[in-house]
Order: C-alpha cells, then sequence, then structure tokens
C-alpha cells in the first residue's frame, strides 16, 4: 500500500482528508506513473489536475516529492524508491511555490 | 414573490447572491471553490437549479462544475478539451506561428430549452459543446479551423472565445466573439461559420477592412430583436441589425467608447448599458468616477447613471462577462469590479447600491429570476 499526500486544494476536490493509500498491482515496480495512474482511477475528478490528461506531462506547477528527495523531473517509469513501496514514506504531491 | 440569484465568478472562488423580487435586502453565500479561478458560473435557463462554474487555477489546470440544485452542491464533470485532429498554428504575439494549446474556459453558455446541453468557450479559442450535461465535450472544430484560423492573434488577455450567444429564434444560428480575432456567425450548429467584422474599425491593425483581427470584447442581443446585435470592441460601441453582417459606430458621446461589458435592458431592446473605462492601457473609469452609461436609442445618445456610484477615486475595471439583467420589472442590472465590489439597480440603472464590496476581483456575473 502505497501513501500518497495530496496537496489541500486536491483533498477538497477529491472529498478525502489525511494521506490516501492507494494499491499499485503489476509485475513489475511501482513508479510514478502506475501511482498516479492509481490515484486517478480511485478519485477521477482529479484527473487533469496533477498531469495532462493525453501526454501525461506533470503540470508545470506541480511537484512530487519523497524521502526528501525532488522526483518532479524523473521519468515517470523509474522505481520509487523503497521506503515508498513499503508505505514506510509517503510520495508526496504539491503545489510548486507559486502563489497568486 | 419571486426572487434573485447573482451568481458571481471570482479570482479566488465563487459566490452566490440571493434576494427577493424587491432586491434590496441580500444573503451572500460563499466562497464554493476557494482558491480557485470562476472565470465563468452560470444557470440554465430551462431550469434554474442546474447551474455551470468554470473552474480554473495555474497549479491544477481547469475543472468543470456542475450543480443541480442551485448550488447547495457540485460534482465535477469532464475536464477533456482536447483539440480534435490536426491542431494546427494560430499566431502569436511576435507574428510566429504556435501551436493551439488548451488554457481554460472563459464562458459557457448552456442551451435555452434543454439543461444537458451547454457549449464552453475556450483559450486558445475553440468551442466545445456537451449534450450530456457536461459529461463528456467534443469540439465544433469549424472555428477553429475556418480558413482565416492560422492568422488569428491573442489579445492582452489571450486568444479566448468570451462570448456565444444561441439564436433564440434561428435553429442553429450561433454567435461567438474571439480577442483578438472577431466576432462569428454560424447558422448550421456550428458546421460552418462566417466572420462577421464588416464596419469595424481597429486602429490596431493596418488594414481597416480586414476579415478578421478585431479585438472585440463582448456582444450583447436582445431576445424580441434577434437580428440586431450590440457590441463592445475595444475601442468603440457597436451595432448590427442585420445579423452581423454590418456594423456601424454608435459611440456617440461615451466619454471613452473602449470598455468590456455592454448589457440590454430585459424589456426595452433600444436600451442598452456600458461602463467606459479610460483607455487601452488604463483599465478604470474616467475621472475617477465609476458612472454606467445607457441609451434609450440603441446608441449614439448617453446618459451617465452615477447615483449610487463612486464619482471619486474609483479605479476599478469591469470585465467583459461581469455585467448581467434580470427580467423582473423594474428591470434589474447588475455588474462586478476588480475592486471586489458587486453593485445592483433594481430601477433600470437609475440609482445603484452595493451588494457586497470586498469580494476577490470579479470575473463574472450572471442573474437567475427564481419563481
Amino acid at each position: 500500500m502505497i501513501r500518497v499526500v495530496l496537496p489541500a486544494h486536491l483533498k477538497t476536490l477529491a472529498g478525502v482528508t489525511g494521506e490516501v493509500r492507494v494499491e499499485v498491482a503489476g509485475p513489475g515496480p511501482a513508479t510514478q506513473r502506475l501511482v498516479l495512474d492509481a490515484v486517478e482511477a480511485r478519485y477521477p475528478m482529479l484527473l487533469g489536475t496533477i498531469r495532462d490528461r493525453h501526454s501525461g506531462k506533470r503540470r508545470a506547477f506541480v511537484r512530487f516529492y519523497a524521502c526528501e528527495e525532488d522526483l518532479s523531473n524523473s521519468p515517470p517509469d523509474t522505481p520509487l524508491p523503497e521506503r515508498v513501496v513499503a508505505g514506510e514514506e509517503p510520495f508526496i504531491v504539491l503545489g510548486a511555490m507559486a502563489g497568486g | 414573490m419571486s426572487g434573485v440569484r447573482v451568481l458571481v465568478g471570482t479570482r479566488k472562488g465563487a459566490f452566490v447572491l440571493t434576494a427577493d423580487g424587491r432586491r434590496d435586502s441580500w444573503t451572500v453565500d460563499g466562497p464554493h471553490f476557494g482558491g480557485w479561478e470562476i472565470y465563468h458560473l452560470t444557470g440554465s435557463p430551462a431550469d434554474p437549479d442546474r447551474l455551470y462554474a468554470s473552474q480554473s487555477g495555474g497549479w491544477f489546470g481547469q475543472l468543470i462544475q456542475r450543480s443541480d440544485d442551485g448550488g447547495r452542491t457540485w460534482t465535477t464533470v469532464d475536464n477533456d478539451f482536447a483539440y480534435a485532429g490536426d491542431v494546427g498554428d494560430h499566431l502569436w504575439y511576435d507574428g510566429t506561428p504556435r501551436p493551439w494549446e488548451f488554457k481554460r474556459i472563459w464562458h459557457l453558455e448552456p442551451s435555452r430549452d434543454d439543461p444537458d446541453t451547454v457549449y464552453a468557450g475556450a483559450e486558445d479559442a475553440a468551442l466545445y459543446v456537451s449534450t450530456d450535461g457536461g459529461g463528456k465535450w467534443t469540439e465544433l472544430t469549424a472555428l477553429r479551423t475556418h480558413p482565416s484560423g492560422p492568422s488569428w492573434q491573442p489579445g492582452a488577455g489571450g486568444l479566448c472565445l468570451h462570448t456565444i450567444i444561441l439564436d433564440p429564434v434561428q435553429q442553429g444560428r450561433i454567435y461567438t466573439a474571439i480577442s483578438a480575432a472577431g466576432a462569428f456567425r454560424s447558422d448550421d450548429g456550428g458546421t460552418s461559420w462566417l466572420p462577421i467584422n464588416k464596419g469595424l474599425r481597429s486602429g490596431e491593425i493596418p488594414d481597416q477592412d480586414s476579415e478578421v483581427g478585431h479585438c472585440v470584447h463582448h456582444i450583447t442581443q436582445h431576445p424580441s430583436r434577434p437580428d440586431t446585435l450590440f457590441m463592445q470592441k475595444h475601442w468603440d460601441v457597436m451595432r448590427s441589425d442585420d445579423a452581423g453582417a454590418n456594423w456601424r459606430e454608435v459611440s456617440g458621446n461615451l466619454p471613452s467608447d473602449f470598455g468590456f461589458p455592454i448589457a440590454v435592458h430585459a424589456h426595452e431592446p433600444e436600451t442598452i448599458y456600458v461602463v467606459p473605462i479610460k483607455s487601452d492601457s488604463e483599465h478604470y473609469p474616467p475621472e475617477g468616477k465609476l458612472r454606467v452609461y445607457r441609451s434609450r436609442t440603441g446608441g449614439d445618445e448617453w446618459q451617465p447613471l452615477t447615483d449610487g456610484l463612486p464619482q471619486s477615486d474609483c479605479y476599478v475595471n469591469i470585465l467583459r462577462d461581469a455585467m448581467a439583467v434580470d427580467t423582473l420589472d423594474p428591470c434589474g442590472i447588475y455588474f462586478g469590479t476588480t475592486g471586489g465590489q458587486v453593485y445592483r439597480s433594481a430601477d433600470g440603472g437609475d440609482s445603484w447600491a452595493p451588494i457586497v464590496r470586498d469580494l476577490p476581483p470579479v470575473l463574472s456575473v450572471e442573474v437567475q429570476v427564481l419563481p
């Protein structure tokens, strides 16, 4: 079970509080793409808010952090850190520091 | 007694203002979608409980919300505004080609008779329609792929399709306006489009007779005279009496003919309203006096309406979708400002009062009359 922290606006949109937990099934390793696929499948109202619906490209002002590392620019099929896969650390989605 | 519901979209959320038919005591509900830009919030003419909202933001993009209970609860519907087929290019500010890229929905226009049918105007300019209450959007591609499309250039606010008028009489007739391409008309439900910009004069483009390239800010129409259109252009207030085939200027004695919104009285098709703004670079009222101007002659002769509006040190703007009229008698007029005020007149513009003074900058105002 992978823990995902969503930013406040997306928690409101999804109607959740606290962390989201998703199961990433499959023969291969858990990746950023698979985690986001699972999040969007469970909360379809988030489609398009984190990444482009068609290209899958991360929205410009969204960031992905985990284990004190910035994974925003990692290729989406890169395996996630083991501590995230083990549920010891969350995969964090957040809005970039760009107020307005 | 009838009631009114004023739907306000702002930079940081939506607000719903309600009153009875006297329109003198108001309840303010909101913010809904706090923190998000609500470019437009509007209701179905066929079912006042059916509302649609365009919700967007720099971080998380575009969403469309639908309410089936007059705004008490909301559901996200489809937000897949893909450009169909070959995307193609339009002109960028520097004159170079640039591929169409979706940014946001500026305007939602529900059908007059079907709550589930709604049109959406996008930046970069495109027209979409949903016939299932927003469950799926389909682009009406003939507008974006019009032969003039590669020459369209954005206005300062982007290449936005901001005005959609569904003709109340002629089935399949749709008017749209795009900054800074101009006005277009379809007589076949969006299958084909005709630029309707003859008579517009825009000093910002080299060819005054150009088919496109005019920065139309807003168009309005009275349902009893569907062939008469009133336009607030970047500069100039214009009218057409032949469904947009020809336009003539009716700016008359306005202190400035720059502005954004234009509205027509619900019961007097020759009574129209504008809010003059000083200039294209000075987006505030001339002399710091917030004046709505009313013409009872369909243009040319204008009268300032000042009672209840600030007449000194006022430097707000009124955006193109931020003025609306109700259908009560006397007709009510409403507008919102970039300073967060929403003003109402319950007597056709003779006198004004703020409903609310301190909202975020107002992007859109619509009004519904409730049974």
